[in-house]
């Protein structure tokens, strides 16, 4: 095995959406082999329509996905699963309730040619605070939604828009580096959060099916050979309100590069083999908010790159 | 057919009538301890003086154990004290890295291939004045072959260079805190907590799932049970495939097998309506020496790896709270099930925060589903405080305390992690008696070695390795360890009316002594020679199993 694997954490205290997310991101998966690794004490979480075959712990679900449950060691689940030869895109890990997917994360990068993408902890907007000062769980639950690049502020349609501010506002001082993004039923777009590896040769692509924020996308042609490192981190940039930066570049010696970002994480990784030029560079974020001119502005500040509006 | 056993004196743990000379037993079960004219009325019966000059006391109870122990014997011996292997041989503490890498070279020069895996276990580089071990001293041993130590706590592994490279490892840039880096940026190869271990264990022998005994494993387990005195011992982290039973089923149910076995279910990998389910299945397939249907949860950690739930003020050292392994809602849920389904529950809680949540989420439980008589019990439970202890004996919970980590990390405890007044209150045996609640001691083999008179003599004394006495008043004494050690044990396994003393119609189960363990003193409790067993009826000499 030596093709790279991106992986997401989705993490969050019991009840907050984390498995709705999950079988919104298998419907969407649109020809993304995943793989969904969960740990819990529940039954594998995916809606019984979606599971083609089950043989002890393994779901096989309509489109070439996997789910599975990893009991208490992650790791060696990974392993296995990357033992197995089985073709898989993307891994999506669905941590338990008292997990702390910052742990966990960081553990990932022991794992040879995992790549972590980001981290989606979702908060349930009725409780979350509730749960914050919770005298057993508290310091869990904060840990989880500091350790966020994107927190789902889930089930938004069950409280005012006061209290929407009011929460958002709050989870913004107590996650600070966390992008927050409410949401109804935890149904983001897949491409909020999944990467494939022929993105940049597909055309316009809408962000569809979220029901509170709207969300924009805008799309870059990339020219030059730069440091990828140091425009992914521009794109990272706060100030730009991007909650996701994905695409290919080429590197100071010409060379194919992935550029990922997930609100404040910015990462870059060897560009999939199959990729032979660089492609459009996607970023997604709340459609009042995201500033294309901002954008391109951030981008040729890293010269020798130059952007132009795709 | 009836025998009646003879000897030396019979400690029966029945307060009717306390010693005796001769036991009968027939098909497996005691007709009486006394006197011989006594126990002749019964009927025609042999007459078996193996036991002339030995003394008799109920077969000891391990309530929290793993037959895991029988597996590391595979391994080479690493640790700090001596210990014996299944076989009977004693193998000599080591008292320096020196002293590890030359056992270490003696065994790789013996192994054939080059190729596979050397394998240690329970090292203990505390007592080593805190030189760490490092790659570059398991290189001495290896270079091609890799090398993987576990530590004594099993929370951290030590690897050579070879192990690293073929995990990948042996690179700059690593940067994990539980992956400590030399001056050349490279991972020392002291490998701490389960995430940072786990990517090595393929590549040095310690496979995932070594918790779970294989056959080999169980068998050795049996015969370490005949050596520590050991009749009934509880497995307390079983995933229990089917498999695993079949397999447990049929060796345990050998003429020759020693050991009565208890293997709880880990509440891990299915919800809590199939796991339910599933123990009241695995229930109904148990036997005499295979009894299953239990539940095991883990709450918290441990306390020597930070990872114990403690209450404020927290450690002693300032690390941060520990960590959760069940939320609040799902144990619950298990408790309740299991309540109404009649399945008891043991909840490994080490910190004082974890029992905490037990206790709150069973006093919940209760409310709604009033069950008398469900023996819940506290596994670790090591921070306890009196009011805890209260509010077991309130809700009708046992507790299964741990007095083996005063003697082995108690030193560490004081210095460390919880500070001097609360490692002299852990393990709190005297204030969980003087509370009334139903009390058992164990050892977590092989965390700590299997012997519950060493565990005895722990909580007699309390004494650490460098012989602190560690909390005074909650020493117990030798009368009420002994008992703690054999019904108070069987008491918590829901076995007291079977097992755990020697009176009429319970099971035929002794551990056979040299020494008698209330003669000999509280101070030398550890040091009581044991012969073997009987288990059934059936006679186990430690020498030849």
């Amino acid at each position: 095995m030596s093709s790279r694997l991106p992986a997401t954490l989705i993490g969050g205290y019991l009840g907050a959406g984390k498995t709705t997310l999950v079988n919104a991101l298998l419907r969407g998966a649109d020809g993304r082999r995943l793989a969904v690794l969960v740990n819990d004490f529940g039954e594998l979480p995916i809606d019984a329509d979606l599971i083609e075959a089950r043989e002890g712990n393994l779901l096989s679900i309509s489109g070439g996905c996997i789910c599975c449950s990893f009991g208490s060691d992650l790791i060696a689940a990974i392993m296995e699963l990357r033992a197995a030869d089985r073709p898989i895109d993307h891994l999506l890990i669905e941590t338990s309730g008292v997990a702390l997917p910052g742990t966990i994360a960081q553990s990932l990068q022991l794992i040879p040619d995992i790549d972590v993408n980001g981290i989606v902890v979702l908060a349930d907007a009725e409780s979350v605070r509730d749960r914050a000062a919770d005298r057993y769980m508290g310091d869990t639950v904060l840990a989880q939604l500091a350790a966020a690049d994107i927190i789902v502020l889930n089930k938004v349609d069950l409280i005012s828009p006061e209290q929407i501010s009011a929460t958002t506002a709050w989870l913004k001082q107590t996650a600070t580096r966390a992008r927050v993004l409410p949401a109804q039923r935890a149904n983001l777009p897949p491409e909020l959060i999944l990467t494939r590896q022929d993105e940049q040769t597909k055309g316009r692509f809408f962000a569809s099916g979220h029901d509170t924020a709207q969300l924009a996308t805008v799309g870059f042609e990339i020219d030059g050979n730069g440091d990828p490192e140091a425009l992914a981190q521009a794109l990272a940039d706060a100030s730009l309100h991007l909650l996701r930066v994905k695409g290919i570049v080429r590197d100071r010696h010409g060379a194919l590069v992935a550029v990922h970002v997930m609100g404040r994480r910015a990462s870059v990784e060897p560009a999939p083999r199959a990729v032979q030029s660089p492609g459009r560079l996607v970023c997604i974020g709340v459609a009042h908010e995201i500033d294309a001119k901002a954008v391109a502005d951030a981008i040729a500040a890293r010269p020798p790159y130059s952007a132009k509006l795709a | 057919m009836i025998t009646i056993h003879e000897a030396r004196r019979i400690l029966t743990f029945n307060p009717a009538r306390p010693a005796a000379t001769h036991v009968a037993v027939r098909d497996g079960r005691i007709l009486g301890a006394g006197r011989l004219e006594e126990l002749a009325g019964w009927g025609d019966y042999r007459l078996d003086r193996t036991f002339a000059d030995k003394v008799l006391m109920p077969g000891l109870v391990e309530g929290h154990s793993h037959v895991a122990e029988g597996v590391q014997w595979r391994f080479v011996y690493c640790g700090y004290f001596d210990r014996t292997d299944p076989d009977g041989k004693v193998w000599s503490g080591l008292k320096s890295i020196e002293e590890v890498v030359a056992r270490l070279q003696q065994a790789n020069a013996a192994a054939s291939d080059p190729s596979l895996p050397l394998t240690g276990w329970a090292l203990d580089p505390i007592y080593f004045d805190n030189r760490r071990m490092t790659r570059k001293d398991l290189d001495r041993v290896s270079t091609t072959r890799p090398i993987g130590i576990m530590h004594a706590s099993g929370h951290i592994m030590n690897v050579n260079s070879k192990a690293l490279e073929l995990a990948g490892m042996l690179r700059r840039g690593i940067n994990h805190p539980g992956i400590p880096l030399d001056d050349e940026g490279l991972p020392t190869g002291e490998m701490k907590g389960p995430e940072a271990m786990t990517p090595l264990g393929p590549h040095v022998g310690l496979d995932r799932g070594l918790l779970s005994a294989d056959e080999p494993g169980l068998r050795a387990f049996a015969r370490l049970c005949v050596r520590a005195g050991v009749t009934t011992a509880a497995d307390l982290a079983n995933l229990l495939p089917q498999p695993a039973v079949d397999m447990m089923l049929r060796v345990t149910a050998e003429q020759d097998f020693p050991a009565r076995i208890v293997p709880l279910r880990i509440a891990r990998e299915i919800s809590p309506v199939e796991l339910v389910d599933r123990v009241l299945e695995l229930g109904r397939l148990s036997t005499d020496r295979l009894r299953l249907g239990k539940i095991k949860v883990v709450v918290d950690g441990s306390i020597q790896g930070f990872s114990a739930r403690l209450k404020a003020p927290g450690y002693y050292n300032g690390a941060p709270n520990g960590l959760w392994y069940v939320a609040p809602e799902q144990l619950r849920e298990i408790l309740e099930r299991s309540l109404v389904a009649g399945v008891q529950v043991h909840c490994h809680t080490n910190g004082d925060e974890a029992t905490d949540l037990v206790l709150d989420m069973l006093e919940l439980a209760l409310r709604k589903h009033p069950s008398p008589n469900h023996r819940f019990t506290l596994q670790h439970c090591q921070l306890a405080n009196a009011a805890q202890f209260r509010r077991m004996r309130a809700l009708g919970m046992c507790v299964n305390l741990f007095p083996n980590h005063h003697f082995y990390w108690g030193d560490q405890h004081y210095a460390l992690t919880v500070g001097p007044e609360r490692a002299e209150r852990m393990n709190a045996c005297a204030t969980a008696l003087a509370n009334g609640v139903p009390m058992a001691i164990h050892s977590d083999a092989p965390v700590t070695p299997l012997g519950p008179l060493f565990t005895a003599w722990c909580a007699v004394n309390r004494r650490t390795a460098s012989g602190r006495v560690l909390g005074e008043h909650e020493r117990i004494s030798v009368a009420d360890a002994l008992r703690t050690i054999t019904l108070g044990a069987a008491f918590t396994l829901g076995l007291d009316d079977e097992i755990g003393s020697i009176e009429c119609g319970k099971r035929a189960d002794f551990a056979v002594l040299e020494d008698d363990p209330t003669e000999i003193g509280g101070e030398r409790l550890k040091d009581v020679r044991i012969w073997g067993t009987v288990l059934g009826g059936r006679i186990f000499p430690a020498a030849d199993i």
